[in-house]
């Protein structure tokens, strides 16, 4: 490839200032949320329309070049990664919202738009955008889109793949396909789901059509101290089983609860084993006896209940929670975070092996995660100071992914598998599929240029690993509330 | 009875001596257009419920087990499936089901079955036994298989069992019945849809449009105040809906299932309108032109369900076809689904 020239036609193709070069120019770009793993791209191209997006996939075609998509950067398993050798496609400027169609209640919008900004703009009409990541006031509805995001009410809710109805996406072969739409059920093959989680493997979205819900009338947070974590874990599939499904359940152990609550002042009770945060909503009727129904199933395992008393009281109990991880820099230099899910019912098990492997590998494991939907966020932590201790970590990470296979789960509910989880990926396929998924990508990428090497490990390198490594709590923009 | 094997080994024999295949289960729903050549491969005595734990709000069975089978199972511990699969005939297998990818009538506020897939295991065209997905809700490890074969009819694969995602069964359910034209039910399904309501199904049909309310006692009695001048309607016209029973679709007419675009205006007094108006039924006229907010999904013309034969757009066919082959280089599996 002729590189001046390749980067002559990206400037020409784009608009002033849409082109970065230079080693220390593309240095803000050079992670995702996965601060560990870094490359300097050897180009940063901004699009701000569609056709942009185009003239960067045709040179890019053209001249064999890579491509990588990006949006806000704030994926915690290096989907974002950029490549040395690789055009960095960033989708931030592209953030107009194209329509709000208040008679299907839905949104059309473009990628770079953030993901809090969607519920902003229909907040007046009384409608919101479901599905919340932590991290929801920077991450962008593309980088959702890629990485099917989660967060704290998918248990009520749903993932990104249940409140997307549409997306358009432009291939690296230079085809826009447009898939769903307004309505909800289409004849024939249904690729959108093929896309939605790929991590901008198989081409670019440029265009997202969303599902907005009615504003709930009313929220009731309840909080519950146990004075034993595994009770507390089996209380999560007791509420299920009542037939009550929470708008979110979580949970904390005593490590997460302590440094969490002298970190924000939440009001938690310091020498409980673990808490559970359960946020009901509904109409005031349903509220009302789902509330009573969960405070039953929790007093009869022992919980001390109390619930907020007013709207400051639950933004104060979840302020705690979602504080809780900058607060594990404070107990602690290093952390690295866990991303499993396991089935309910052995959440109880799975918590008791994880603080067996604690002591054999004598690290602290703090527990704050998503419990409703079983989804672990297990913090190691760790000091990368003392000789051999990012090695341990590494291996009771490994152990505890394991442990969440073993019990019927996944290595990755929410954060993706990007550089990060190549590797467990292999202990959850076997060959066979990893190579259905290699050809379902080629089915999509044909020359295997859009974001190779991240999702799916080839056969060959299975023992490649990668993690979490935070160092004293420095986390890029660590304002933002994260997991 | 477990016959994973013996239908593994079915596909490896078709794909050596290039036999195409059609996979069936009880045969009850829409035919995609198989070649007349293709061998039947039934998944009926695959079936059984593997795993069902109701803390966890998932069943995971055979492909072949029968929907009665699966919802009596969930009903005894105060679950339902979700999607409401139509049972027509009163059949149809969970293999079945997600192959042709239908719901029901909650399927607009409960979710699709696609929806409610959360992993798959299956045998594609090269005779591999492959599994995506798992059973629990967040799972993001790969690309989504498990969703991308749900309403696939076979083209990419025999299910061998599936995991799908549970819900409670409500405390309460009404039906509440409302005289109108079908314009009118647009509106109010428009109006409904910005409001938080226990709405779990809607249907306009004969000038009165049924609203099925489900939540806790209290909450359906306070939704059935806020949508004033509602009467009492029929509880049963959500099970003759689901399964194409209800005097509706008696005819001999040729009888068309339109997909609407949520909140469009669709004001056919003679048709059957279902999903807050998302999907509607037609009889006689075999083939209305679709609009920009319609697209026709399937039809039964003489007493036989077939795919409506669609002009998908040759940039999409392209990418479809080569999914399938992906999955099934050999074009082992005959199905016209695209």
């Amino acid at each position: 490839m002729s590189t001046p020239r390749v980067l002559d036609l990206l400037r020409a193709a784009l608009p002033a200032h849409g082109l970065i070069t230079g080693e220390h120019a593309v240095r803000p770009f050079e992670t995702d949320g996965l601060t560990a793993i870094r490359e300097r791209p050897w180009a940063v191209a901004l699009p701000e329309d569609l056709a942009h997006v185009r003239a960067v996939l045709r040179i890019c075609r053209e001249h064999s070049v890579a491509v990588v998509t990006r949006g806000a950067g704030t994926g915690l398993s290096g989907g974002a990664r950029p490549l040395k050798d690789g055009v960095l496609l960033t989708l931030t400027k592209m953030k107009r919202i194209k329509e709000i169609d208040l008679g299907a209640c839905t949104a059309t919008v473009e990628p770079g738009i953030t993901n809090l900004a969607i519920s902003q703009a229909v907040a007046e009409h009384g409608l919101f955008y479901a599905p919340d990541p932590s991290s929801q006031i920077a991450c962008s509805i593309g980088g959702n889109v890629a990485e099917n995001s989660g967060g704290a009410h998918c248990l009520k809710y749903g993932l990104t793949v249940h409140n997307v109805l549409g997306v358009r996406v432009e291939t690296f072969e230079g085809d826009e396909l447009v898939l769903g739409g307004k309505g909800i059920d289409s004849p024939g093959l249904d690729l959108l789901p093929a896309i939605i989680g790929s991590e901008g493997m198989l081409g670019v979205v440029t265009e997202v059509t969303v599902k907005l819900l009615p504003v709930p009338v009313v929220k009731h947070v309840l909080l519950a101290a146990f004075d034993d974590v595994e009770v507390a874990g089996d209380a999560v599939g007791a509420i299920i089983a009542e037939g009550i499904l929470p708008a979110a359940l979580e949970m904390m152990d005593n490590p997460a609860i302590r440094a969490a609550e002298d970190f924000a002042a939440a009001g938690y009770p310091r020498d409980a084993a673990a808490i559970l945060l359960c946020e009901l909503d509904g109409t005031e009727e349903q509220v009302a006896a789902d509330a009573a129904t969960v405070r039953g199933v929790l007093e009869a395992r022992g919980a001390e209940v109390t619930a907020a008393a007013d709207a400051a009281g639950q933004e104060r109990l979840w302020k705690g929670r979602k504080s809780a991880f900058p607060a594990m820099g404070r107990i602690a230099p290093d952390y690295y975070c866990m991303d499993g899910t396991i089935p309910r019912g052995e959440l109880g098990r799975v918590l008791g092996d994880i603080a067996k492997l604690s002591e054999e590998y004598a690290l602290q494991v703090a527990n704050v995660f998503h419990a409703g939907d079983g989804n672990l966020h297990p913090l190691i932590l760790y000091d990368a100071n003392k000789p051999g201790q990012i090695e341990r970590a590494e291996a009771l990470g490994g152990r505890i992914l394991s442990l969440c296979v073993q019990a019927g789960g996944t290595v990755t509910g929410e954060h993706g598998v990007g550089m990060e989880k190549l590797d467990a990926m292999c202990e959850q396929f076997n060959a066979a599929e990893i190579a259905q998924f290699h050809r379902l990508k080629a089915a999509f990428d044909p020359a295997g240029k859009m974001n190779p090497g991240k999702a799916i490990p080839t056969l060959a390198r299975c023992s490649e690993l990668g993690g979490m490594h935070v160092h004293d709590g420095q986390l890029p923009h660590p304002e933002l509330e994260r997991f | 009875m477990d016959c994973a094997r013996a239908l593994q080994a079915a596909v490896a024999d078709c794909r050596q001596r290039k036999q195409r295949l059609a996979v069936i289960g009880f045969g009850s729903k829409p035919d995609y257009g198989r070649s007349t050549d293709a061998a039947e491969l039934s998944t009926r005595e695959h079936a059984g419920i593997l795993d069902y734990r109701p803390e966890e709000l998932v069943i995971t069975a055979r492909a072949g087990t029968a929907l009665t089978e699966l919802e009596e199972a969930v009903r005894a511990q105060g679950q339902l499936l979700p999607f409401d699969p139509p049972r027509y005939g009163g059949e149809g297998t969970l293999g079945g089901a997600i192959a042709s990818g239908l719901s029901g009538p909650a399927r607009p506020w409960r979710g699709s079955i696609r929806d409610a897939v959360l992993g798959v295991e299956l045998v594609n065209g090269l005779a591999e036994r492959l599994r995506f997905g798992g059973s629990v809700m967040k799972n993001v490890a790969g690309y989504d298989v498990s969703r991308l074969v749900t309403g696939s009819h076979g083209a990419l694969g025999v299910i061998l069992s599936a995991s799908v995602r549970l819900l409670p069964a409500p405390a309460a359910e009404e039906t509440v019945c409302r005289p109108c034209d079908a314009g009118q039910a647009g509106e109010l399904n428009r109006c409904w849809a910005r409001l938080p309501l226990p709405i779990t199904g809607t249907c306009y049909v004969n000038g009165a449009l049924q609203v099925r309310l489900s939540g806790s006692a209290t909450a359906v009695a306070s939704a059935k105040a806020a949508m004033a001048g509602s009467e009492p309607g029929d509880p049963a016209v959500w099970d003759q809906v689901r399964d194409c029973a209800h005097p509706f679709f008696a005819t001999e007419q040729p009888l068309t299932r339109l997909s609407l675009a949520r909140g469009c205006r669709f004001d056919d007094d003679d048709a059957l309108i279902e999903w807050g108006g998302c999907q509607a039924w037609r009889r006689g006229d075999p083939a209305p032109t679709p609009d920009d907010a319609s697209a026709v999904t399937f039809q039964r013309v003489h007493g036989r369900w077939t795919a409506h034969a669609q002009t998908m757009d040759p940039v999409l066919a392209k990418y479809v076809t080569r999914v399938r082959h992906a999955f099934d280089p050999d074009g082992v599996f005959s199905t016209e689904v695209a």
